[in-house]
Parts: structure tokens; sequence; C-alpha cells
């Protein structure tokens, strides 16, 4: 019961950079006390799903019997690279640009 | 009596007036930007507006009718889209910093299907971020006001949308519901909302939230209107494969007839404390009305109703942190001036781009999914999703529709609920354990408040049982005048 105890405890502000690091977000130190705060009493209140008896129930991921569905294996026109890359922050020709992923210095190759 | 004016006709019978040629599609464009242009300014329903393409494609329909060509069930009709429906038209945002220059390069199924029905689009209207929330403040673009008294809020997500309907700046709208967002809106100003089941309108550009829980569906003036774009929307899409496969009813073809030998279920755990008393003596008059019109009222037990909340708190941001992973600054939407290197780019994008409730439930959802806590978060939720499904299963053997208020309270002021996360999510406690179940339900007018904020009843069904659920209402609705009353202008 070691997991459900620790869920009643209000999480750490090196949880929530942890957190925050996994979703890819930049917090500032005021952000990252503030959702500590506000996490923690969300996560208080949803565990209260721990007091349910859940021992035979199979988890439910949708609401319809619908698995796998396949549709005909046929070429249909698809969007256009400019439509594709119109919304795009910053391209060169037919590609996305990002900053460079490699850093030349450091040896790799 | 006085004719009343175009805008206020419902869809059926505006669309009716323009095909008989007795309204022109260019004067109930005009009709609608007028209202427009008098009410939005203190509304603030629309994000965006495209007066000049609505009047153009107005003229259109109006040569096409005059030349006798044949027209769609909603030719001519001024609709509003929820600013997370992608249109090629203009910009889709999601009221979101993110996306606020985003232009999709396709329509989604349901815009499609509506253009082809031969509505004509107003504007797309404001929501809660990417959909997050229960009053529309959460817009990055500013809240929308609720027509009935500019002080209290729409209701959300799909906020915008409820209030322009409501102030008759369109003729019906087209919202998303993943935990509540078409029903609770509609019941906080007074109008129709109708939640469909699960995979029986297409998701395709739908601005993906909760994919398991997400369903677009109509907020309309009157329930016939509900069955009409329900009728046009509904239906498998190859887009979709997560749509249903099997072709669906005609919703307006039994729609004046009651439905016979009905049993009515009032889930008790519906009906206990933090239930206002005047949505509390709206909803049990309603009850008395359908007794009186021998419908068999039946008390029904749904036990897990309580951790329905808590369960979608797990469930949704799990779904949302996965679903929102894509906004990374590359592909499309808000991308950082200042990165360092492209870890960076992707934290400072989303940082900047996304809004405080999003980033908790992005937060939330990781959290829930992550090492560790999987099981006890995630795993459990969908162990109790499966409670709450069971428990209307076992309902539905006792009753034939489930009647219940759809929210606790009437619609409330700006910020009384906007520094407390944990409120505002309560504010969903009828209207969540449908998206869990997947079941349809809808809210329509029941009364309203001393102090004149509407109130409204939720009906739900069994999983594509809109017929019935429609039907009823239906009947209902004509016995009443609710939903013809309407907000002031000059709030």
């Amino acid at each position: 019961m070691g997991k459900a105890s620790t869920m009643h405890e209000s999480l750490s502000a090196n949880q929530v950079e942890h957190v925050a690091k996994l979703s890819r977000l930049k917090l500032s130190e005021s952000d990252v006390e503030r959702y500590r705060k506000q996490l923690s009493g969300i996560l208080d209140y949803v565990a209260q799903l721990q007091e349910v008896d859940v021992a035979d129930q199979e988890p439910m991921s949708h609401p319809l019997p619908l698995h796998s569905v396949m549709r005909d294996d046929v070429v249909e026109p698809s969007l256009p690279i400019t439509a594709v890359l119109q919304n795009a922050p910053s391209k060169s020709g037919a590609f996305f640009t990002v900053p460079k992923v490699l850093d030349p210095s450091a040896g790799g190759g | 009596m006085t004719e009343p004016s175009t805008a206020d006709l419902s869809a059926f019978e505006l669309a009716a007036k323009i095909s008989r040629r007795e309204i022109k599609a260019v004067d109930a464009a005009h009709a609608y930007l007028n209202r427009v242009k008098s009410q939005d300014a203190k509304i603030h329903a629309f994000n965006e507006i495209y007066a000049e393409d609505l009047l153009a494609a107005a003229e259109m329909v109006d040569r096409s009718l005059d030349a006798g060509e044949k027209s769609g069930p909603l030719a001519g009709v001024p609709i509003a889209l929820k600013d997370n429906l992608c249109t090629l038209k203009g910009h889709t945002t999601c009221s979101s910093k993110m996306l606020q220059n985003f232009q999709s390069p396709y329509d989604a199924t349901v815009v499609t299907r509506l253009k082809a029905a031969g509505a004509l689009v107003v504007g797309k209207t404001n929501l809660d971020e990417f959909a997050m929330g229960s009053s529309t403040e959460n817009s990055a673009f500013g809240p929308t006001r609720n027509p009935w008294n500019p002080n209290c809020v729409p209701g959300g997500s799909s906020g915008g949308s409820a209030a322009a309907v409501a102030a008759r700046m369109c003729a019906a709208a087209l919202g998303s519901d993943t935990g509540g967002s078409i029903r609770q809106p509609a019941a906080l100003c007074g109008i129709v909302g109708l939640k469909p089941t699960y995979g029986l309108v297409s998701r395709y550009g739908l601005v993906a939230f909760a994919s398991s829980l997400d369903q677009i569906g109509p907020m309309t003036r009157d329930v016939r209107d509900a069955a009409l774009f329900l009728n046009v929307i509904a239906g498998p899409d190859a887009k979709d494969s997560t749509s249903w496969p099997q072709t669906p009813p005609d919703y307006l073809r039994d729609i004046d007839r009651p439905p016979e030998k009905l049993r009515i279920g009032l889930p008790k755990e519906f009906f206990g404390e933090g239930l206002s008393p005047e949505v509390s003596k709206a909803i049990h008059k309603a009850v008395d009305f359908f007794r009186g019109h021998g419908a068999e009222i039946v008390e029904v037990s749904l036990p897990h109703t309580r951790y329905g909340i808590a369960a979608y708190y797990v469930i949704a941001p799990a779904e949302a942190s996965s679903n929102l992973a894509r906004y990374d600054g590359v592909h499309y939407g808000h991308r950082t001036a200042h990165a360092e290197d492209l870890i960076d780019l992707y934290a400072a994008s989303r940082a900047e781009g996304f809004g405080p409730e999003v980033q908790r439930r992005i937060m939330l959802g990781t959290y829930a999914l992550s090492s560790g806590y999987y099981d006890a978060y995630y795993l459990r939720a969908q162990k109790v999703r499966q409670l709450i499904k069971a428990d209307f299963d076992h309902a539905f053997k006792a009753c034939d529709v489930i009647l219940s208020p759809t929210t606790p309270d009437v619609a409330f002021e700006l910020g009384a609920k906007s520094g407390d996360p944990l409120a505002m999510y309560l504010c969903d406690v009828f209207t969540v354990t449908c998206n869990i179940a997947g079941i349809p339900g809808m809210s329509l007018p029941c009364g309203f408040s001393p102090s004149g904020l509407p109130i409204g009843m939720q009906l739900l069904g069994p999983l594509f049982s809109e017929t019935v659920l429609l039907r009823l209402a239906r009947f209902y609705e004509t016995a009443h005048d609710w939903h013809r009353r309407k907000p002031g202008d000059d709030v």
C-alpha cells in the first residue's frame, strides 16, 4: 500500500520539475510552486479512486466495441506539401527546420 | 401576434422559409450580421466573423434556389462553429496562443457535411483553451459573457457557441463535449445541446483533447433543430476509425410523435446535497409533467457517480497529455523566439503557447501515465470507468431514459471559480459520467431562476438512443415555452 499513501502526500517541487520536464514545459520557480499547490489539491481529490473496489474489473479504454478498423488499401490524394508546410514556423524547401540537434564540437559522428 | 423576426426563427423554420422563397438567404444573413454587430461587442461569442463570405455564399444560395435547383436541408441557414473545428476558411485557434495563427489545410468532416447541406458559416466561436474548462474564462482571447446576464459566465467549454445561439447571433452552432462542454453551457444559456453517442459523429477535424471522450454535437434553439443538425452531421466517416459503421436513422421523421410507455429513471445520486433548490424545483416540475402524461417514474441508482469527476480528471488529462504532445513549435503553432537547443525549443514554445489550465492538465496527465504511477492512477481510473458504465447498463434495465439536472446550479459570476481549478471541475459533476460511458446526453431548457437565469434538464439514454431522447425532449418542449424566451438586448 506504499503507493496509495504517497498519493495523499502533496507533490514536492522536485516532482513537479520532473513532470514538467517529461511534459516539455519550461517553468519558472514561481510556476513550479503554483502548480505544486494546485496539482497536489487535484491529486488529493483524485485519490478517492483508491477506495473503489476494482478487483474484478477490466480496464475500459473506449466506449464502443471497435477494434483495429481497417480501410481498403487504396491510394487517395493527399495534401500538397505546400499545404502541409503552410503553418510551419520555420521551413526550408520541403522541410521543417529546427535548431541543430547534434553538436559537432562534442566529437560525435 | 406579430411575425417573429428572422433571427428569432428556429433553423428548421428559417430553412423552410428560405426554400419556399419567403425569406431571402441574403436577408437572413444580414439579419444575423446585424445581431452580431449589436451584441458581440459585449458578449464576445466570436473569435472570428466571416461577413463577406457569408453574404457571398447567401447570394449563391438565393441564385440557386431562384433557378429552381435542389437545395439541402440547411440551405441559407447561418451557423457558428466552435473554434476547435478545423475550417479551410480563416483560423482554427482553439482559443489558444499556441494556434493563434493556425490555418487548417482541410475542413472537418462535420464542416464539409454542413456546407453540403447548404449551411452558411457566420464565424468561429470562443471556447476554453483547447476545450479545457467550464466557463470560457480560459480563452487566451478573453472570456465570453452570458447573454442573460453579462456578469455571469456562459458555461464552457463551448460557451461561445452557446452564447451565440442564445443571443440570436446565429441560427444554431456546433460544439464539442468531452465532459459536459455542450450540455453545461447549453443549460446555462437556455438553449438545447446534444452530445451524441460516442462514434455517431465523425471527429475528423476536431482538434483532439481526450479522444475516447470527445464528441461533436449541435447547440440549437429547440429540440427539432437538434434533430435536424444531427441528421446532417451523424454517420460513418472513413477518416475517423472510431466512427460507428452503421447508417443512422432519420431523427426528424418521428420527432413530433411522443414516445409511448416510457420509464424515466431519476438517479438518486444526482439529487443530493450541492443541488440548488431552484434547479431542484424546476427539475421536479418537469418530472411531474412527464408523470402527468403517463410516463412511469422510477428511482435508479448510479452508485459510482461520486467517482466520476476523479476518474475523468485522470483519463481526460492522460489522453490530453498525449494528444497535445504534437505542439512542438516545429510543425505548426507557436514557436519561441529564444531557444538554446531542440529540447529547449519544445519546452519554451509550449510554456509560452499554452495557458495555465492546459499546462496543469498536461502535467496531471503526464504524472498519471508516468512510471510508477500508471497502475495507481490511469489503470485504476479505467477500471472505475468500467464500473460507471456498468452502473448505466444496470439502470437502463429499469428505465428507458434517465432524467437529471444538467448542472447543480445556474450560471455563476465571472471570476467566482477561476482561482480554484477543482471548484471549476466540479461544475461537470452531472455531465462527465455520460462521456465516460459513451452514451448520448442532451440538455434542454426547463425553467428560470428567480434571478432570471436559465435552468437545464439533462436526458441520458443507452448507446444510440438519440431518437428516443429527442422525441421525449420534443414532447416536453412543445408543451412549454422556455425555449422561446430570449435574453434582453440591452444587457
